[in-house]
Formats: structure tokens, C-alpha cells, sequence
């Protein structure tokens, strides 16, 4: 390591009750280089720059910026220090305008005016010099992710910080802006700064950072040179063994249409139309890719499909017939014993009850099955039985039913809610975000689940933000943006730079 | 009889701002609260601790500034004690506030008992011991003056101190809360404190003091009840005014300006009920006083079911504030 590092910790150890986060955790980075963190969900990564960033106070060890040891007690201190963040889920007040947001915490003066005509006037040097522009007067509320996370990175800038940490930046953007945010990171370390950049990406590791650090349970498993890894080679270390990380597949052998639908059109509650006439089939045996940067109708899609939410105009067509209205009481369990399973995005929100026993969610939708107990009544032990055939079906780790899902870890959770739906033999798979917050032991056993299932003769529609899923899974890939379908191609023509371009709204197909 | 209408008229705005004084005070301490994240139905406790600190301090001091200054510390005490529940011990506000509503109307009257054995009441404070009406300058000159002479002398003059603080703390509040490093800071927390947790401002602080803030403007509130309209300290003195101060600040959007005027429309209900008993209507008749009385709460239900639209309250209002793990 040449020189002093900008940022060293030394023995920090973290624990949360009984989860120890980080376990004596060394790590040094250079000045002006791009520093890689990657690790599964739960290996620590996160918890570790919240105690560099004072957001948790660590058991124990020691921070030094710059070779100065710092006593980081508060994000206060951070700042002080030089060190900014970028977190994941953007630390930002929606109602407020981006100057506001900007200012908070670093507003010049008891009164806000003298200070806002300066942060004017230095944002405006600051957004050029770094082509980060966003209009300082606009509400967050109204802005992209992608223009959010400008306002994120403007934020740290405008508190002078010199080593930037960015948390899972590019998991919301396009193609293109995460080139584009690359080339800003890249300039940065021509400058002398210093990144931190913790993402689950391989590839973006193996494309932008000069060092990479794996952690896996809490602990560094090693500090590489990007130059001397390989995909490969992290993945077996995040992991502890070795990974296919592509799925292998045969070609399709479409059927027959078993889902058609037609000019969909939803209207939210406020009035915003989120499916400006969606169109589009799905055949048995054929996995359907639906892609794009979330927030553009696929969660809207999915979950009118699945009877969930009320449609404006447009109808479904399941196997030749009509499917009835969804959004009614109703609905949802008609899907159901349509033989439609549907696996929503957000598991902790819809696909299953944090507090509730495994064997509890594992029968959530179909807990009126007779066999489950007789008339009202839940019988426990078949329950018990039923989810323990789904954990050793799914592989799910500890096999234990009574253990409450939320214990689970979120690869595991996902693995409980999938066995749920795909045991009860669904002819349309409707599947949101399979594998958002799984670490990749459980991706790769989830990616082979759902291709069995196609090879089995059942459709799949697949909704996923993570364009390398859709390409390694889908047979058929539909591009989504503004509540339209933007473009369709085959698997086999689908490059990722035309995809992105359709992702972003600005190319035709 | 159009001298008789204005007459009428000047007497009902001029009741209708004293109506209004304690439900201002009160919405703009439940704004403070609620903007920064926490939600306060013991807005109506912390009124009715002042007002009983109020009373009995003048009583026995026979000051009314050394009672205000005892309805602010209790009233202030009793946020401490709630924003201790909410915020440091993260209990549920909601819980909390209601604790804060039941322990005050006992405790006033457990101990007004004890200490004045009146029934539950205050004695009667003599004239020197209440905050007493100010006749501003000129007010009797211009009195003569058709209709604009006659709303000074009538409705802008004549009122205690107290209503002239509210009016003045209206735009002051309006200020802090749009204009100042505190009132961003303020807004912000209540929408998302994860935001000023990372920006490097303590959450808890801020509460603390927006806490504080209610409690200040809870025990004016209160002490203008005992000692400035009223003069004495009466069992639940307050009467729902609390409440009706959370509706008119739903009603008013968490704005300062349009909750004040939530609560003029309230106080104005009330000043007209009380003109209203016992009158006649034309082609209805005498209506029963019960009905008349519940005219205001009515109107409040009738605002709040049917003319807000859809009030979006502070996001985070209600929630403790926890780090994720």
C-alpha cells in the first residue's frame, strides 16, 4: 500500500445481540483509488460503513482517516471528518425541494436565507464541474431515482467530503447512468478522493475499483487487486464455495398461450396512470422477461395480474378465457385456484407475515385447503407437515416450521414463499423480483427452480429490475418504461446497451 | 337598526377572537409537535395542568405573570415527560398522550381539592391576580368613528395581553417554522428523521425541543383559560379544546396560517352559539340549547369528514425513530 491510507479501520467488531455484523474487521484504502466491498446480504458490508459513517457505534477497534485516528460517535463526526455516503435507501426528505434537502444540516446560519444564496451559488459550481445537474428548486418527491441519487452525491460534495461511500448506487439505475456515474467516481479519483463502493455486482466491481475487499459472515475473507480477480473467483469467496453463476438452459419449446393480455390500463390512487395499455403473451414453457428501472408499471402489472389491483381498461386472457375483473374481494383467490401462482416483489409486505410461525406463511392463500384441517379450522401438524416437505423440497435453512419468518434470512424467506406457490403445481408463474436481498447460494437455486419449471411445460412471467436476470433466465425479454411496454426482442437479440436504451425510454425497438 | 347590527357584530368578532386565543395557542403547539414527528393528543392535558398552575399560583401569589410562569414550567414539564415516553423510550404517542390527558384531569382536581377545598375548583382570583383587558391607545377617541372607529374600540382593542401574544406568535411561528435552521430542521424530522440522523443532527434533541416548544404554547394556552378569560381554575375546564385544536391544525394542513384560521371558523361556531340560545329563529323557532351547543362539533366533524380532502400528515408523524437492525 503506497502512502498513509485515506481510510484504515482496524479491529472493529460489531455485534447485534446475538448477530455478530462484523468481526474484527481490517480494511485500509488508498487515497485516490476505488475501493470494492462486496459480500452476500447479512455478510456485514453495510453494517460496517454505518460505523465509519457514526451511524452505529462499534464494539470495538478503531477508525483513521488519513492516518489521523478519529472518534466517529455521530454522522456528525463523519462529515467532520471528510467522509460522505450515499445509502441505498436515499436519506431524503420528499416533500422538501432539493436545495432544502441539500441544506439540511448544513445550513450556514440560524436563518435560512444568507445560506441558501450561497449554497446557490456554490451548487451551481459544483453541478457544473461534475455534470450533476438537477434543479435545486424541484421537489424530490418529483424526481427519478436517478436524479435523486444526484442530489444524494451533491449532498456529500457540499459538505466537503473526500472519501465518498456509495451503497448499492447502480441498483436503480439504467445502463447508462450507471456509466455515467462511473465516469463521475472515475474523475473523482483523478483528483486525489477517495471511493468506497459496496455493491453485490460483480461485474461493476471488476469494471470500476482499483482494490476489492470480499467479507463473508461478518468477517474480510480477503483484499484483492481488481486487476488479478475474476468473477469467479469473488463469487466462490462471498460464498465459501464455488458458484455456477450462469444458468444453463435449453432452448425453449413454447406451447400454447396460456396468459394474453390485452391494452391493460391501471389508474393508482392518485390518479396516476401506471399502465398506459400494456399488450403481450406468455406460452407455456417460455419464461417472459419483463425488464426495466423499477417504478415504470411492472409492479402495477404484476399485481393486476394477480387480481390485486383494480384495472382501468383492458382485459386478461387466461388459457382462451376471460380472467374476471381483478381488485374485487374476490379476485385474488380466483387467480388462485386458476392455477396462478404469484410471488410478489416485496416479500415482507405481501408474500409473507413477518411474526408468523414458517409453516404459517408457507400456507398463506391456500390455508383453505381441506387438507390443512378441517372446515375453519387449522390442524397444526398438518401445517407442520405440509411446510416441512417445502423446506426439504426448497432447501430451506434451519428446516424449521415453527420458527418465525422473519428469523429466516431473506434467500430463505423467498425459497419458503416460491415453494409455497410453485407446490401447489401453477400453470402461470407470475413472479416479481425473485431473488432482490438473496444472497447468491440461494439466486442460483432459485434461477434452476423457476427454468425446471418452464422445462416442465408451465409459463413464467418474470419481473425483474436486475437486467443480468433477465438475460441469464428469460426466453423472451419485454422492455417496460412509463407504463408501456417500450420494446420487445428474443433472448437471443437482446444486447444490454439496447436494452438500457429502451430501459431509459429513448429508442424504439 | 343598523347601529344594533354593527353593535351585534362588533360584540360577536371581538367574543369570536377570545374564543379563538386558546385553540391558536394549542394548534400551534400541536404543530410543533406533530411536525416534528409526534403525535400529540395530550395537547388538552397539558392545557388543563397549566390552567390549574395558573390559577393557583396567582391565587396564592397574586400575580398572574408568576402564574403564567408556573403553567408554562408544568405544562412544559408534562412535554418533557411525554416526549421522554416517545421519544427516548420510542412507547406509543397515541398512549402516551392519553396518559398525559387522564393524569391531568385528576391530578388538577385531586389536588385543587386538597389544597382550596372548593369542589375540585380554584377560588375566584381578584381583578389584580388575572391578566386584565388593555384598551390600546385612542380606542376610546375613535370609538365615535362610524364602523372602522368602532371595530378599533370594539374588536382590536380591549383585549388582555394574552390575545395580543397569540396574534403575535402567528406570524412568529409561521417564521420559525419556514425560515429559520430550526423549522427545517423541524419539518424535516417529521418526515424523514433517517435523513436528519444522517445529515448529522441528533433526532432526539429536536424532538425534544419541538416538545418543549408545545409545552410552552400548551401553558399559555392554559393559563389564558384561569387567569385571563376565566378567573378561576374549573374542573376539565378545557373541555375538549385540545381536540378541537388537533382538528383545526388536520383541518389547516400542519400550515400555521390556515390552522389560525381553522380556528377562528371554530371559535366563531362557538361565539355564535352563545348568541344563538334562547333567540328565536325566523320560521324555526327556539332551538333546543343542546343543539345549539353541539353547533361547533359539528361543524368539526362536518370540516373534517368533508372538506379536507385529503390532509397528508408529516409522514413520520406517529413513529418512533429507530436505526434499522
Amino acid at each position: 500500500m503506497e502512502g498513509v491510507a485515506a481510510l484504515a479501520l482496524s479491529g472493529v467488531d460489531k455485534r447485534f445481540g446475538a448477530v455478530h455484523a462484523n468481526r474484527a474487521i481490517d480494511l485500509s484504502v488508498a487515497p485516490g483509488s476505488i475501493h470494492g466491498i462486496v459480500g452476500e446480504n447479512g455478510a456485514g458490508k453495510s453494517t460496517l460503513m454505518g460505523v465509519v459513517y457514526g451511524y452505529y457505534r462499534p464494539d470495538a477497534g478503531s477508525i483513521r482517516v488519513d492516518g489521523t485516528p478519529v472518534d466517529i460517535a455521530s454522522p456528525q463526526d463523519a462529515i467532520r471528518a471528510g467522509i460522505g455516503m450515499v445509502h441505498q435507501h436515499f436519506m431524503l426528505v420528499e416533500t422538501f425541494t432539493v436545495l432544502e434537502n441539500i441544506l439540511l444540516g448544513a445550513e450556514g446560519g440560524a436563518l435560512l436565507a444568507r445560506g441558501e444564496i450561497e449554497a446557490r451559488e456554490g451548487l451551481a459550481r459544483l453541478m457544473a464541474e461534475y455534470a450533476l445537474d438537477v434543479d435545486l428548486d424541484a421537489r424530490v418527491a418529483d424526481l427519478d431515482v436517478g436524479a435523486q441519487q444526484r442530489v444524494e452525491i451533491l449532498k456529500a460534495l457540499w459538505r466537503g467530503a473526500r472519501i465518498l461511500i456509495l451503497d448499492e448506487p447502480t441498483a436503480v439505475l439504467t445502463p447508462q447512468e450507471t456509466d455515467r456515474l462511473f465516469a463521475l467516481l472515475a474523475k473523482w479519483r483523478a483528483q486525489g478522493r477517495t471511493v468506497v463502493l459496496i455493491t453485490h455486482k460483480l461485474r461493476e466491481i471488476l469494471a470500476i475499483t482499483d482494490r476489492v475487499t470480499v467479507m463473508r459472515r461478518g468477517a474480510v475473507v480477503a483484499t484483492l487487486e481488481t486487476a488479478r480477480t475474476s468473477q469467479d473467483e469473488l463469487a466462490e469467496l462471498m460464498v465459501g464455495r464455488r458458484v455456477l453463476l450462469r444458468v444453463d438452459k435449453r432452448a425453449a419449446v413454447p406451447g400454447a398461450e396460456i396468459l394474453r393480455a390485452e391494452n391493460l390500463r391501471h389508474v393508482d390512487v392518485r390518479g396516476v396512470e401506471r399502465l398506459r395499455g400494456v399488450s403481450f403473451a406468455v406460452h407455456a414453457g417460455e419464461i417472459v422477461g419483463i425488464a426495466g428501472v423499477s417504478g415504470n408499471g411492472q409492479s402495477e402489472l404484476v399485481e393486476t395480474l394477480a387480481g390485486l389491483k383494480p384495472l382501468a381498461g383492458g382485459t386478461i386472457v387466461y388459457k382462451g378465457a376471460r380472467l374476471g375483473p381483478p381488485g374485487t374481494a374476490d379476485a385474488a383467490r380466483a387467480v388462485r385456484h386458476a392455477h396462478i401462482a404469484h410471488v410478489p416483489e416485496d416479500r415482507l409486505r405481501m408474500g409473507l407475515i413477518a411474526s408468523f410461525a414458517a409453516r404459517e406463511s408457507a400456507i398463506l392463500g391456500y390455508h383453505e385447503d381441506g387438507e390443512l384441517g378441517p372446515g375453519p379450522f387449522l390442524d397444526p401438524d398438518a401445517t407442520r407437515r405440509r411446510t416441512a416437505r417445502l423446506m426439504a423440497a426448497f432447501d430451506v435453512r434451519p428446516p424449521l416450521p415453527d420458527l418465525r419468518s422473519g428469523s429466516f434470512s431473506g434467500g430463505n424467506q423467498q425459497k419458503i414463499v416460491l415453494g409455497r406457490e410453485i407446490d401447489r403445481d401453477p400453470d402461470l408463474l407470475i413472479v416479481g423480483q425473485p431473488t432482490r436481498g438473496v444472497d447468491i447460494g440461494a439466486i442460483e437455486f432459485i434461477h434452476r427452480r423457476l427454468v425446471a419449471l418452464r422445462d416442465a411445460g408451465k409459463a413464467i412471467l418474470l419481473v425483474s429490475c436486475e437486467l443480468d436476470e433477465i438475460l441469464s433466465l428469460a426466453d423472451r425479454i419485454l422492455v417496460m418504461f412509463d407504463g408501456r411496454i417500450a420494446g420487445e426482442l428474443p433472448r437471443a437479440g437482446a444486447d444490454e446497451k439496447h436494452l438500457g436504451l429502451l430501459m431509459a425510454g429513448s429508442a424504439a425497438a | 337598526m343598523m347601529d344594533d347590527a354593527l353593535a351585534q357584530a362588533v360584540s360577536l368578532l371581538a367574543s369570536t377572537l377570545r374564543l379563538a386565543v386558546p385553540l391558536v395557542l394549542a394548534a400551534l403547539a400541536g404543530l410543533f409537535a406533530e411536525r416534528s414527528g409526534v403525535v400529540d393528543i395530550g395537547l388538552e392535558g397539558k392545557m388543563l395542568a397549566a390552567a390549574f398552575a395558573s390559577a393557583a399560583v396567582a391565587h396564592v401569589s397574586g400575580s398572574p405573570w408568576m402564574g403564567l410562569t408556573a403553567a408554562v414550567a408544568v405544562s412544559c414539564a408534562l412535554a418533557g415527560v411525554h416526549a421522554y415516553a416517545c421519544v427516548t423510550q420510542r412507547g406509543n404517542q397515541v398512549v402516551a398522550g392519553m396518559a398525559i390527558n387522564v393524569l391531568a384531569a385528576g391530578t388538577t382536581v385531586v389536588l385543587a381539592y386538597a389544597w382550596f377545598n372548593e369542589g375540585g375548583n380554584t377560588p375566584a382570583l381578584p381583578d389584580p391576580a388575572r391578566f386584565r383587558a388593555i384598551e390600546l391607545p385612542l380606542a376610546a377617541a375613535l370609538s365615535g368613528v362610524p364602523v372602522l372607529g368602532r371595530i378599533y374600540a370594539g374588536v382590536v382593542s380591549g383585549h388582555n395581553i394574552l390575545v395580543y401574544a397569540a396574534a403575535m406568535l402567528v406570524p412568529l411561528v409561521s417564521f420559525v417554522v419556514f425560515r429559520t435552521r430550526f423549522g427545517l430542521r423541524l419539518r424535516a424530522v417529521g418526515e424523514n428523521p433517517h435523513a436528519v440522523d444522517t445529515a448529522g443532527i441528533s433526532v432526539s434533541w429536536l424532538r425534544y425541543r419541538a416538545m418543549f416548544a408545545c409545552g410552552a404554547l400548551c401553558g399559555i394556552a392554559g393559563a389564558y383559560l384561569s387567569t385571563a378569560q376565566g378567573a378561576a381554575f374549573q374542573r376539565e375546564m378545557t373541555a375538549g379544546r385540545g381536540f378541537l385544536a388537533l382538528a383545526a391544525l388536520i383541518f389547516g394542513k400542519w400550515m400555521p396560517v390556515p390552522a389560525v384560521l381553522a380556528c377562528l371558523l371554530f371559535a366563531f361556531a362557538d361565539a355564535l352559539q352563545g348568541r344563538l340560545q334562547g333567540v328565536e329563529l325566523p320560521g324555526i323557532g327556539v332551538v333546543p340549547v343542546q343543539a345549539i351547543q353541539a353547533m361547533p362539533y359539528l361543524l368539526t366533524v362536518l370540516l373534517l369528514a368533508g372538506f379536507v380532502g385529503r390532509a397528508v400528515a408529516p409522514k413520520a408523524s406517529g413513529v418512533p425513530y429507530a436505526k434499522e437492525k
